[in-house]
C-alpha cells in the first residue's frame, strides 16, 4: 500500500481539521499537494476500503438503536437478509454462525419507530426478534489499530 | 445540548459523509443553508459535547485484511460485568465492548468484538482475554460473521417525505 494511503488510513480517523480547506492542511502536513489526497480518498472510498470520510456519532445520543437478531432457518436465510437490509433503519446485517444466525444493528429516529421496525420485523418473518440494547459502552473507540507487515 | 431544527438538517447532511472536496464545510453549509464559518462551529460543539465521538477517515476494516470478525458474548455475574468488562477494554484486544440485557434463551450480557486478520489469530486473541480478565469460569460463546449483507453509517436522521 502507498505510503499516503496509508497516513490518511492511520492518522486521519479522529483528527479531521476543522478549518477551511481540511484537505489542504492534511496534505501541508504530510507534504503532499491537496489534490493528491483528495484523489486518494476518493480511490480509497470508490475501491470500498474506508466507507466514507465523516462523521462518527456516540451510540444513543441521537435517536434510538438496538443490536437484533433472529434464528432463521437456512434455506430461508438469503431472503429474510434481504428483507431486513431494505429497512434504511438497518445499518449493519451480518450472517453469524450460530442458531441466531442474523444479527442487525437497527438505528432509528425515535424509539417509536424503533419498535415499530421491529414489530414489523417480526410480523413479516414470523420470527421472534432478540431485542438487545446498549445497557453499557466500556472502550472507547479510538478508531481501528492498523498494522502493517 | 439541545438539538434544534438546523442540527437536524445538519447531521442528515453529513451522516453519510462529507463530499471528498477543497471545501467540504462550505458545500455543506450550502446545503443546509448555514455559512462555512457556522458549520464548523457547529460541528466543533458536537464533537465537545460528545454527540459526535469522531471526525475523520472511517475505515472498512473487512477490506483491511481483517477477515475474522468474531463477535464474543460472556454469561458474567451481574455484579462482576463492569470491573471485567473495563479488564477487557484494557487489554487492547477488543475493539468494542458492550453490556447489553438477558433475554430468555439468551443468557449472555457482556459483548465484545475481536477482530483477526484468521480466524486463528481471533481464537489466540479470545484465549489470551480468557487468561489475562479470569474467565476461567465465565460460560461463553463465540460468534463469527460469515457473511455482510449490509455494512454502512448509522442514518439518525431519515429524508422528509
Amino acid at each position: 500500500m502507498y505510503q499516503l494511503e496509508r497516513q490518511l488510513l492511520n492518522d486521519f480517523q479522529r483528527d479531521l481539521p476543522l478549518v477551511k480547506r481540511p484537505f489542504a492542511k492534511i496534505a501541508k502536513k504530510l507534504g503532499v499537494t491537496e489534490a493528491e489526497v483528495l484523489d486518494t480518498l476518493r480511490l480509497l472510498k470508490a475501491e470500498g476500503t474506508i466507507s466514507r470520510v465523516g462523521p462518527v456519532f456516540a451510540p444513543n445520543r441521537l435517536g434510538a438503536s438496538t443490536l437484533a437478531a433472529l434464528a432463521v432457518p437456512g434455506n430461508l436465510l438469503e431472503s429474510i437478509a434481504r428483507m431486513v437490509s431494505e429497512y434504511p433503519e438497518v445499518n449493519h446485517n451480518y450472517e453469524r454462525e450460530h442458531r441466531y444466525n442474523l444479527w442487525f444493528v437497527v438505528t432509528a429516529e425515535s424509539p417509536e419507530r424503533l419498535r415499530e421496525v421491529l414489530d414489523e420485523i417480526e410480523e413479516r418473518t414470523g420470527l421472534p426478534v432478540l431485542d438487545l440494547p446498549l445497557v453499557q459502552e466500556y472502550h472507547i473507540d479510538l478508531g481501528f489499530e492498523l498494522s502493517w507487515s | 445540548m439541545e438539538l434544534n431544527e438546523q442540527d437536524r438538517r445538519l447531521i442528515a447532511e453529513i451522516q453519510g459523509g462529507l463530499p471528498l472536496v477543497p471545501d467540504p464545510f462550505e458545500a455543506v453549509g450550502h446545503a443546509v443553508g448555514m455559512s462555512e464559518d457556522e458549520v464548523i462551529q457547529r460541528l466543533q460543539e458536537l464533537l465537545d459535547a460528545g454527540i459526535i465521538k469522531r471526525l475523520g477517515v472511517v475505515v472498512r476494516h473487512h477490506e483491511l485484511g481483517y477477515q475474522a470478525n468474531a463477535m464474543t458474548v460472556w454469561n458474567v455475574p451481574d455484579d462482576q460485568v463492569d470491573a471485567i468488562a473495563r479488564r477487557m477494554a484494557a487489554t487492547g484486544l477488543v475493539s468494542l465492548c458492550y453490556r447489553r440485557p438477558r433475554r430468555p434463551g439468551w443468557p449472555y450480557n457482556l459483548f465484545c468484538m475481536i477482530h483477526g486478520k484468521t480466524r486463528d489469530e481471533a481464537l489466540n486473541k479470545i484465549d489470551t482475554l480468557w487468561y489475562m480478565c479470569g474467565l476461567k469460569d465465565i460460560p461463553y460463546e463465540v460468534l463469527f460473521s460469515t457473511r455482510r449483507f449490509k455494512q454502512r453509517g448509522a442514518r439518525y436522521v431519515m429524508a422528509r417525505a
